[in-house]
């Protein structure tokens, strides 16, 4: 009888750990690509000097300690705030079209009357997002190219002198922002749709018979209702306020020289210090302060948001 | 909530603009590789090319051995990768959505650090490369992008909205094992779900190109992805430019030719573009349940 019970129990107890073999692989792969990776960050303390035979983290414990010497140099380098511009900048921007353009464009959808351009327009609209950078670089390309792209053609055959377009800064920050909103709006703005099919019917309906204009209805119901959503999409990207899409800043611009005092971002700065120069403390310096800056910027703006609408806030 | 006739033929008009806005690089990069060499040596990239052709195609056909080698690769890491990816993030999910689950509030946490901090790309390629040695393995092009825990919470939502958790109960006052019930009961009910990140996935290893450019080096062809295919040929072509005072105009003919470079970019666009209008459906439920907080 009691060894019965003890079975029973033992079995229980197998059930509730058995619970515990879903998470191993997701465990795993989170400690070995996420969580090991983090003591890496010693680096950015340290001057690293690889030491033969002896493995990376030998060399790594074993390497002189820097203080904060990567990180002064951070600031002392004159690039990096032009750099750190570029970031917040094209930030800003993309943060601030993302929260006007496709919360417009999805109004807009839903009140077309014909329902089948709607739903072609959202596919047709929605298709960037799942292209790469590099096919998307290739594109801008084929309209870019100095000698065989399509806008030179059409000005050399006006009579106009072909643009070197990779090699003149002043075009960039526009060519960055209209390519990035290309590529995300279609996204952006199905995100919203969902969001605005989820708004109760019923409202509409009375606001109709107290005689609101579409107008009315729209700044009174849909884009109050919508704010918990761009509140809280508005907050994860400031978060990343000093992050920047790789593929855009470094394939799209085609990594071109001339270019980089306004197509530079962080990310890339970072990329090249490790693979061109293989300056590790410093590069995993500037990494770190990025990462520091953007869970700073989250609080801040979590603090911010707590208090326009609680409900977006995401603690 | 109807509006005026007039404001809808302004509606029509700007949606059908941004309709042809968003096509038309992906028809003008078909038309350029359907072009004769040719017609792009005279004309350039043109919508209507002089002569069109279909060589740069057959010449992806014959030389299947380099083309052929990347295109394999990038079909392998996709159909391995989204295996993958699923068989990490659907049962973690699926365990976060568990009441009964012991260490639910620490997987959770596990799960949700990541998404703040990260050591950043220096630490990882470090640990990637001298510790783990995944430099020139298909593992680097596997294993870094196989988990997201934007995914996983994707998931413990749909588990913890959409499947009846009385099923779970009946299977256990059965004695079934929570193994059992998995692989028996969920699993078959979160087919949608599957297919919802198993399409992100396929998605996001037949686009990705970041980790082949950080672990794959020149000495590896055989290694190389549609994607990374292209980037090696975009470098090649500017560092010859660079040089060409030096090197002559005859050094670019040994690389492929721009109708071959834009072939291969409509070889990876194409099957996105037929599959995903037949998706649409699971994915933008994915990423609207991925918006939503609970």
């Amino acid at each position: 009888m009691r060894t019965e019970r003890n079975r029973v129990k033992l079995n229980r107890r197998w059930k509730k750990t058995s619970i515990m073999t879903f998470v191993i692989p997701g465990a795993l792969w989170f400690l070995m690509f996420s969580y090991i990776p983090m003591f890496g960050v010693l680096m950015a303390f340290k001057n690293y000097r690889y030491r033969p035979g002896k493995g990376f983290v030998y060399s790594l414990l074993t390497s002189s300690n820097a203080g904060l010497a990567n990180f002064r140099f951070l600031f002392r380098s004159p690039d990096i705030l032009n750099i750190i511009r570029n970031t917040f900048l094209y930030n800003v921007v993309f943060i601030v079209l993302g929260a006007t353009l496709p919360v417009c464009l999805a109004i807009m959808l839903t009140r077309l009357y014909s329902r089948i351009l709607a739903k072609t327009a959202q596919t047709v609209m929605f298709l960037p997002h799942f292209l790469s950078w590099t096919v998307v670089s290739y594109f801008l390309f084929a309209f870019l190219s100095t000698d065989k792209g399509l806008i030179n053609r059409i000005i050399t055959q006006n009579g106009g002198e072909p643009v070197l377009w990779y090699q003149r800064e002043i075009f960039w920050p526009f060519i960055l922002v209209l390519v990035h909103t290309w590529k995300i709006v279609g996204y952006q703005t199905v995100i919203y749709l969902a969001a605005i099919h989820g708004i109760d019917a019923s409202l509409y309906e009375s606001a109709r018979v107290d005689g609101a204009t579409p107008f009315k209805q729209t700044m009174y119901i849909t884009v109050p209702l919508l704010k918990p959503v761009v509140g809280m999409l508005l907050l994860l990207n400031t978060a990343h306020i000093l992050n920047s899409d790789f593929g855009l800043f470094y394939q799209v611009t085609r990594n071109s020289g001339q270019i980089l005092s306004v197509t530079q971002t962080l990310d890339v700065y970072v990329y090249k210090a490790l693979t061109e120069s293989a300056i590790y403390g410093y590069s995993t310096a500037v990494g770190f302060f990025q990462n520091i800056f953007g869970c700073l910027f989250l609080v801040i703006a979590n603090g911010i948001i707590k208090k326009i609408s609680p409900e977006s806030a995401l603690f | 909530m109807k509006i005026s006739r007039f404001a809808n033929f302004i509606y029509t008009l700007l949606f059908i603009l941004i309709s042809i806005i968003m096509v038309i690089p992906v028809l003008f990069v078909v038309i350029i590789s359907l072009s004769s060499e040719r017609s792009i040596a005279l004309n350039g990239y043109a919508f209507i090319p002089a002569e069109f052709s279909l060589s740069a195609y057959s010449y992806l056909w014959q030389v299947s051995g380099f083309i052929g080698r990347a295109f394999f690769n990038s079909l392998f890491i996709t159909v391995a990768g989204t295996i993958l990816g699923l068989f990490i993030v659907i049962p973690y999910g699926y365990a976060l959505s568990l009441r009964e689950f012991r260490h639910r509030n620490f997987f959770t946490v596990f799960a949700i650090i990541p998404m703040l901090f990260s050591g950043g790309l220096v630490a990882s390629y470090m640990v990637n490369t001298q510790i783990y040695h995944l430099a020139n393995t298909y593992l680097s092009l596997l294993l870094p992008i196989a988990c997201s825990s934007f995914y996983i919470f994707i998931s413990r939502t749909w588990f913890s909205t959409s499947l009846p958790h009385e099923l779970i109960d009946a299977g256990r006052i059965d004695g079934a094992t929570e193994l059992q019930i998995f692989s028996g009961l969920v699993l078959p009910l979160a087919k949608p779900l599957i297919a919802t990140i198993g399409l992100f996935f396929t998605f996001g290893y037949w686009n990705s190109w970041y980790e082949a450019l950080l672990y794959i080096d020149s000495n590896h062809t055989d290694l190389y992805t549609l994607q990374y295919m292209l980037i090696s040929i975009e470098r090649q072509v500017s560092s010859l430019a660079k040089n060409e005072q030096y090197l002559g105009v005859d050094s670019l003919t040994s690389l492929p030719t721009d109708s071959v470079r834009m072939a291969i970019v409509v070889v990876i666009v194409i099957p996105i573009t037929m599959a995903f209008p037949f998706f649409q459906k699971y994915l933008i439920s994915g990423l609207t349940m991925g918006a939503l907080k609970d």
